[in-house]
């Protein structure tokens, strides 16, 4: 049997196929846009292609995301911080802490051995250390977003980076550019600052993984959470999709539960 | 169980009771007399009503403002004067509507403007902002800003504390004689705390229909339900209204009606009340079958401890024995023993960004509920009526998730 999974996010939409095991046949990510009903169909019918399924051959689909309402192919809403622990606990089986870093809010969610959410927590009404902190600043510096994550690795000087709020982190940075400061180093500076924020928000216990777009483009934020934490973060093999692979894993499970009911 | 569940019907009651006391405070200030005392949401009201004054709650107005959301385009005005996004923001929307010169009673009750104070009353067991609050309109209108200063972060009431509210209370009286143009009569102010007790007696009771099972009301229902608590404590017009609702649960009960058609699970909310989102919250809730049963704000109105043979005491123990006033280890244990005999599975913390003496979440109790007690908890950003600091979206996805973890340990 095949399930779906459909994470509309803030940013991107991304689209997950699973067969009984859980195993990935197919997957798409594309921009939300403005209308994230097109965008959770056109997510779908490209997961579908890359699988070679037809849309009458997946059982079951859920959907989550701040866009979850509008995915009509979905028979089930969950949240994404459901779809996320669940996408993380297929592929780390045991007690974790899962960091999800979003284009708009982060997510510290726990789990118990089991697999059961202990805890969560979402960041308050702000962006920084969001991937909109990154994105804002990346335009500020005139720098693709993309190649911030190599920048990050190559600098040996960390700007030190000390606001909370975006636009006092925006105008440190204009600072430090005047005194001369390396662009790698003021890369580096924002990443750490991505940090720190994830890491005031909770106590890290168990296994750490990070999920999310920004840890998939930026896998230099979990090496550098590694050190700060003084264990290794752990990245699923493709952290953008983790809620849609999780929503897919519900959908399977919920499935299930129907079966054994019947 | 039924799945429909109609409106309750003394709520029209309690409609015209509010329109009559705001229309007697109008013309009570239109025509002078009596003369009118603000008085803060907990503060010595009693003692207002026993000197023959109409009695106004800016706090009450306040809440109006949020719940109109005409607060979105007031707090901004205050703001700009000088009044920080930081602080209060039943204060800085309600100074803001004065110098716009709206107000929510216009539309309710056809009124143009807040009725002009004689004297102003405050409590601080609320918190300073509410001195503040009372004394710029002081200053506006040249009136008298008294009030009680009171302990705060109290662990058990001493006898020292409540000796000295209750003298602060009686220093009151030589400036209410003087503006009232009436001669303090004990009698009378025995007569009034007697009501309030009886008042804030019956609105107990209306509280614990949230214990029965299912809810027969939720926290949304006594957000609206507890105005005669609020404002017309210390009158006999509160107490047949609670007498009417008390009458009407009995029935709606034995109808098998309940607040939240299905319930599957109960809440505890703690914190301020989103004014201006009542009912997407409310809306949200019943879709997820999850009634939020009790709370700290809508308890907040019970004064166990008024005695009408001793007045000033009394009314000085109950306004300090108040959870707000309250330590930390009084407030774990309080919300510890509400959350069992209400058969809670969980915590709402609203933190309130303009109202941290209603944010309870600030220090680490959230954290001590799950460690030491077992309980889930969830914290919402936001505020009572600064909607600039709630977001919709982040609050449904936690409110939902928080249902979903709840579910998914019962299962």
């Amino acid at each position: 049997m095949v399930f779906g999974g459909i994470d509309i996010g803030a940013s991107a939409t991304k689209a997950a196929l699973v067969d009984d095991s859980g195993k990935l046949l197919g997957s798409a990510v594309l921009r939300s846009g403005v209308d994230f009903t097109a965008s959770a169909a056109q997510g779908m019918d490209q997961a579908l292609a890359q699988a070679g399924l037809d849309a009458g051959q997946v059982e079951g689909i859920f959907a989550c995301g701040y866009g979850r309402k509008n995915a009509a192919m979905a028979q089930e809403t969950r949240t994404e911080i459901a779809c996320h622990a669940a996408g993380a606990y297929y592929h780390f089986p045991q007690a974790l802490t899962v960091v999800d870093i979003g284009g708009q809010d982060n997510k510290i969610i726990k789990l118990n051995a089991q697999g059961l959410r202990t805890s969560f927590k979402m960041n308050r009404k702000c962006a920084a250390g969001t991937g909109a902190f990154l994105e804002e600043m990346a335009l500020r510096l005139d720098l693709p977003l993309e190649s911030l994550n190599g920048l990050a690795q190559e600098a040996t000087e960390e700007a030190t980076l000390g606001a909370y709020c975006t636009v006092f982190t925006a105008t440190e940075v204009l600072s430090k550019i005047r005194d001369g400061v390396k662009v790698q180093a003021l890369v580096k500076g924002l990443f750490r600052s991505v940090v720190k924020r994830v890491m005031e928000m909770d106590i890290f216990e168990g296994a750490v993984v990070m999920t999310g777009g920004v840890a998939a483009h930026n896998p230099y934020l979990a090496e550098m959470l590694s050190l700060e934490l003084g264990r290794q973060v752990l990245l699923p093999p493709r952290p953008q999709l983790n809620g849609a692979w999780g929503a897919a894993i519900l959908a399977r499970d919920f499935r299930a539960r129907q079966l054994a009911s019947e | 169980m039924s799945e429909k569940t109609p409106p309750i019907q003394a709520t029209k009651m309690m409609k015209k009771l509010m329109a009559d006391h705001f229309l007697a405070l109008d013309r009570a200030a239109a025509e002078g007399s009596p003369k009118v005392a603000w008085c803060t949401s907990v503060g010595p009201a009693e003692l207002l009503i026993a000197m023959g004054f109409e009695v106004y709650y800016p706090e009450n107005h306040g809440a109006m403002l949020g719940a109109s959301r005409m607060a979105t385009d007031t707090i901004p005005v205050a703001n700009a004067l000088g009044y920080s996004p930081e602080i209060c923001s039943y204060l800085t929307a309600d100074v803001g509507a004065f110098l716009k010169g709206i107000t929510p009673l216009t539309r309710a009750y056809g009124i143009k403007g807040v009725p002009k104070p004689d004297v102003l009353v405050f409590n601080t067991n609320q918190c300073r902002d509410v001195q503040d609050w009372f004394e710029w309109y002081g200053r506006h209108f040249d009136v008298p800003a008294i009030g009680v200063r009171t302990h705060r972060g109290v662990g058990e009431v001493r006898d020292y504390m409540v000796a000295d509210v209750a003298q602060q209370i009686q220093d009151l009286i030589p400036t209410l004689e003087k503006v009232s143009g009436n001669k303090f009569d004990i009698d009378r102010l025995r007569e009034v705390v007697g009501l309030s007790k009886q008042c804030t007696e019956q609105w107990r009771g209306v509280l614990e229909y949230g214990a029965r099972v299912p809810a027969q009301l939720n926290f949304f229902d006594h957000t609206i339900h507890m105005a005669p608590a609020v404002v017309l404590r210390g009158r006999p017009e509160a107490i047949e209204y609670y007498d009417t609702l008390l009458a009407e649960l009995v029935e709606r009960e034995k109808m098998g009606y309940s607040a939240v058609p299905g319930e599957r699970m109960r809440l505890y909310w703690d914190g301020m009340p989103v004014w201006g989102r009542l009912r997407m919250l409310s809306e949200l809730m019943t879709e997820l079958k999850a009634a939020i049963v009790c709370s700290t704000y809508c308890n907040s109105w019970i004064f166990g401890a008024f005695d009408a043979n001793d007045p000033f005491e009394s009314m000085a123990r109950a306004y300090t024995e108040l959870f707000i006033v309250r330590d930390e280890a009084y407030k774990e244990a309080y919300m510890k023993e509400h959350i069992e005999r209400y058969g809670c599975q969980g915590v709402i913390f609203h933190d309130a960004k303009t109202c941290p003496n209603n944010s309870n979440s600030r220090y680490g109790l959230p954290q001590r509920f799950a460690e030491v007690h077992g309980v889930p908890s969830l914290v919402i950003n936001g505020d009572l009526n600064d909607l600039r600091c709630f977001s919709d979206e982040q609050a449904k996805t936690n409110l939902e998730a928080f249902v979903e973890q709840i579910e998914e340990a019962a299962a």
